[in-house]
């Protein structure tokens, strides 16, 4: 692989060179994602098998979060992209967090009536 | 596209050209190729927003389940295979990886590196799906299928799934016999617990699960677990397999779209100057390692 | 472009050259099938959505006739068939509809033109948001012919799970209509956000683009969770995955709540191209400058944005715990001020113009009219405790017809006959148009207005047959219905006829100051030869009436339009 261009990677908006419409992702930050990639998805696998409580799925979350920022960050280009881009894509987060938060609101107050429901007409033997 | 659209095309170019030169992959209604490559950069990016609200459905599905039947999470998660999970994460990151590497490399006008990276991330996608197929069909073997076709659900309706039930029987009975002199009083407890599985015995039931992922070659074992699952453990495989499945759909998708630009590629038409498709696969890829990486924490590493 | 000439070379700015002209500029089928122009799109969509639109109302007027008597009219009619008639009445007029109807139909033709730009960011999404409609119509029709669909169009579970109708080719049809709706959204929003000419800045774009764009992050927002939502449902029904099926142990609420994160967002994609017709006619037939154009623009985007917050309002009723019914329904009061905002600025910009009462006029103050009955009738139905006892009576039919079809419908026709000069080069019957508007708002009114009162004396909804105390509103409404249906029928009849015998149109029939105006009527294949000339999308003064052309055009000697100095 051509390590050589790495020097002048950076040079997206310079108008010199006209034919670029885009930034070039240097090779050691794509490297480096892959790197902090592989080492997390092993942290997660080895953190899961430590007994560690109640807390194991906030972390492994988080974990997953730390690695989908850095895949968004650096793979998907987010870090060079437009601004406007990276807006959209938190106020789609956002929704995202509404919609799974306002339905969960108030799922554990109706799950005795399922319960009843089901308790009455389900064919499971109890 | 229509003749009349080209006949059109052509005529408007010798007026309407304010630019000097035209790309070959310039769209007639775009002014540059800058405002072309922008709207197409916004437009994945919108697409891919609607793919995370889409798969919000379902991680909302699973909160909600996950949050109010927690047990049956414990117990089914044992039926699913971490260190295949784990690998095809790998893979994952891998081929998001090469797949990365190509548009660094449409960028950059390496045709060559660009083809090859292209075909290595098509690779990748199909060992996903290799490694995908034979988790399947390890659960189709204990018949953990979905709905009223999931074993455990079988197996707690002794009176409406007879075979299900009696294939339990004899399973226990060869796994007794072979086991130890004591089969008539385990099987009859078996029995009991079959008819009578409840939510008291449920840490039984845990422990029994995790023997079977243990042996988890081991048919036999794995029946006489699901004899104790919870209750509703089938709905925890149903939102496995839409999510995995729906997962595994966007795969074959981008394993399509990674086909067309390899076709594209290789007659050569990326470089500096025009590789927008590369770039919107690539987001696409991207995206969908992004929701496996949730995928495989919130399925597979289920401890508490 | 016209300018005020001599009798011997007026140009009044229609197309006469048939090779330029996009609708003659190509012959065939396949030059419509395989078009990527924008403006056959919306043309072709037109076409679709009147046949779904006559098939809903078709249907609709068979339900209403069936209600002339307590115990249904038609004996063919049976109690089921009635469930059947109206899930797809229903089911055709939202989903094939009116989701389509302002931002696929008029919005494809009008958008680009008004950006000035040759066509949408992406023709080819474009072509294939049209077909996804029409796989989804089929699908539709596939329900109605091959079984008897019996959901309702909400397709709640668990009965939608146990019953036997054909559930999964009407979600199959939703699903691929969610897509369609998607893929017009999406372009849209590029194309706003990156073709704008160089001098449109945001607050310089016309309302309707407002608009249009506000229903766009709506649809690219909403719809995907209706895709999964009929995802699920379908896998429920085929694969019994268990999800919202309460016997076995699934969660019957939640699907509700998936279906109206989307349907409720959908009720403002339903009504947001339509205010922005408004806007568009309110400014043009007045002669005067949109009042509060600011407020206008941001309430469009405060309307997208709190609809996604009130869905829970469709749910007080149906499991939902007292606490999260409270929270809906303050914030669904919310609602009514952007809307608000809308109106009192329309009501504004009338003040003290010069109003011209064309017909487009006509159903823009018919719009302003029925939506303020339709909207203020829904803080009864916001409200918790009065809800209870409207909540599924003819209250709630009554309401959301007048928003959606006193809404929605009216202004799309309105804005039908305002683009329509440009997108056929031809000038309707005037007298007629006003007539058919009379009948229709007479038609409206008499149709549903009896419901407010049956609904609020508690007369459930979706029934087939109903008490004999009921029959007077219910006669009432079915006699109106049928007026309706005669004003709807005789409105689209006008502008037909004037394709055939409609004089020709000029450039800006109605002295607009959109950039869509500046092309000639039709518009030639590739829009703008060059690129138009930004000013104020609501500057009338340098537009002058040239009685030669029949319409208007810009004044050569007027002082040039604001602040560009082109």
């Amino acid at each position: 692989m051509s390590d050589q261009s790495n020097t002048h990677a950076i040079e997206a908006d310079h108008s010199g060179h006209h034919e670029h419409v885009a930034h070039i992702m240097p090779l050691p930050f794509l490297i480096g994602t892959f790197l902090a990639l592989l080492f997390f998805t092993w942290l997660t696998v080895f953190l899961a098998d430590q007994d560690i409580g109640e807390i194991d799925i906030f972390i492994a979350l988080g974990i997953a979060t730390v690695k989908s920022v850095l895949v968004a960050t650096f793979f998907m280009h987010l870090r060079y992209d437009k601004a406007f881009n990276v807006l959209m894509l938190l106020f789609c987060l956002g929704f995202v967090a509404l919609f799974i938060g306002i339905s969960l609101l108030d799922s554990t107050q109706y799950q005795p009536a399922i319960e009843s429901f089901y308790n009455a007409t389900a064919t499971v033997e109890p | 596209m229509s003749a009349a659209v080209e006949t059109h095309d052509q005529a408007h170019h010798e007026e309407g050209d304010h630019h000097g030169h035209h790309h070959p992959f310039q769209a007639h209604h775009f002014e540059t190729m800058q405002q072309q490559f922008d709207s197409g950069k916004l437009g994945i990016w919108l697409f891919l927003f609607t793919e995370i609200l889409m798969f919000s459905g379902l991680f909302c599905a699973y909160i909600i389940y996950r949050y109010n039947h927690p047990e049956v999470f414990l117990f089914a998660h044992k039926y699913l295979d971490t260190t295949l999970g784990a690998l095809n994460t790998v893979v994952l990151i891998v081929s998001s990886l090469t797949m990365a590497l190509a548009v660094r490399a449409a960028q950059k006008s390496q045709q060559k590196l660009l083809v090859a990276m292209l075909t290595c991330t098509l690779i990748l996608a199909g060992v996903f799906l290799v490694v995908k197929y034979f988790e399947y069909t390890h659960k189709f073997d204990i018949g953990l299928y979905t709905g009223r076709d999931n074993i455990s659900y079988q197996l707690q309706n002794p009176s409406m799934y007879p075979e299900a039930h009696d294939e339990l029987i004899k399973i226990q009975k060869a796994h007794a016999a072979a086991e130890h002199s004591a089969e008539e009083h385990t099987i009859a407890e078996e029995e009991k617990a079959a008819e009578h599985p409840s939510e008291h015995s449920s840490e039984h039931s845990a422990a029994a699960g995790h023997d079977a992922g243990e042996h988890g070659e081991d048919h036999g074992a794995s029946i006489e677990a699901l004899a104790h699952a919870p209750r509703n453990t089938q709905i925890f495989f149903g939102i496995y397999y839409m999510m995995t499945g729906l997962h595994g759909f966007h795969i074959l998708a981008g394993m399509v779209a990674i086909s067309w630009l390899l076709y594209r590629s290789i007659k050569g038409h990326f470089s500096a100057s025009y590789f927008g498709p590369v770039d919107y696969v690539g987001l696409y890829w991207h995206l969908v390692d992004l929701i496996w990486i949730y995928l495989f924490p919130l399925l597979y590493l289920i401890r508490s | 472009m016209a300018t005020i000439t001599p009798d011997t070379q007026i140009d009044i700015g229609h197309n006469d050259d048939p090779n330029s002209n996009y609708l003659t500029s190509s012959r065939g089928f396949l030059s419509w099938a395989l078009t990527l122009d924008h403006k056959r799109i919306g043309v072709m969509y037109l076409v679709g959505i009147f046949g779904a639109f006559f098939l809903g109302g078709v249907l609709a007027l068979l339900l209403r006739l069936q209600l002339l008597m307590p115990e249904g009219t038609f004996s063919f009619i049976s109690l089921d068939r009635y469930n059947q008639l109206f899930t797809l009445h229903g089911a055709v007029m939202t989903f094939l509809f009116i989701i389509p109807s302002v931002p696929a139909a008029l919005g494809n033709f009008v958008l680009p033109l008004m950006v000035g730009a040759k066509d949408v960011a992406f023709p080819r999404m474009n072509l294939a948001s049209f077909y996804l409609w029409v796989f989804g119509a089929i699908f539709f029709l596939i329900a109605l012919v091959t079984t008897q669909l019996d959901t309702g169009w909400t397709f709640y579970t668990p009965y939608s799970i146990e019953t036997q109708t054909n559930v999964i080719a009407a979600t199959c049809g939703a699903f691929i209509l969610g897509f369609s709706s998607i893929f017009t959204g999406l372009n849209f929003i590029v194309t706003v956000n990156t073709m704008r000419p160089p001098g449109m800045t945001w607050f310089k774009m016309p309302l309707f683009m407002w608009a249009i764009y506000a229903t766009a992050i709506i649809q690219v927002l909403a719809t995907p969770v209706l895709g999964i939502t009929l995802l699920l449902l379908t896998a429920e029904r085929v694969l019994h995955i268990g999800i919202f099926d309460p016997s076995m142990g699934g969660d019957p609420v939640l699907f509700q709540h998936f279906f109206w994160f989307y349907s409720h967002p959908a009720v403002y994609i339903m009504i947001l191209p339509g205010m922005g017709i408004m806007s568009e006619l309110m400014s043009v037939y007045s002669r005067k400058p949109i009042f509060g154009y600011t407020f206008i623009a941001y309430s469009s985007i405060a309307i997208a944005l709190l609809g996604f917050l009130v869905w829970g309002h469709h749910m007080f009723v149906s499991g939902q715990s007292p606490m999260s019914a409270v929270i809906f329904s303050g914030l669904t009061f919310s609602v009514s001020i952007p809307s608000a905002i809308k109106v009192f600025n329309w009501v504004a910009t009338m003040y003290k113009g010069n109003i011209n009462l064309a017909t487009p006029m006509c159903y823009a103050l018919s719009f302003i009219f029925l939506f303020s009955i339709g909207g203020l009738t829904g803080l009864f139905l916001g409200a918790l405790a009065t809800d209870i006892h409207l909540h599924d009576t003819y209250f709630v039919v009554a309401h959301f017809h007048y928003v959606m079809m006193g809404g929605t419908v009216i202004a799309f026709v309105g804005g039908l006959y305002h683009w329509w000069p440009k997108m056929f080069g031809v000038m309707y019957n005037e007298f007629w148009g006003r007539v058919f508007c009379a009948v229709v708002f007479i038609g409206f009114n008499l149709t549903f207005f009896p419901q407010f009162i049956m609904g609020s004396q508690g007369m459930p909804r979706r029934y087939a047959t109903y008490a004999p105390e009921f029959q007077l509103y219910h006669d009432l409404s079915t006699i109106g219905a049928l007026t309706l249906g005669i004003g709807m029928v005789g409105a689209i009849a006008v502008l037909v006829i004037s394709l055939f015998n409609g004089r020709k149109a000029p450039a800006n029939p109605w002295g607009a100051a959109t950039l869509e105006w500046t092309c000639t009527s039709p518009p030639p294949y590739y829009n703008f030869e060059h690129a138009p000339h930004v000013g104020s999308p609501y500057d009338y003064t340098g537009l002058k009436y040239d009685p030669q052309v029949g319409g208007y055009v810009r004044d050569p000697n007027a002082a040039p339009a604001s602040e560009s100095g082109h």
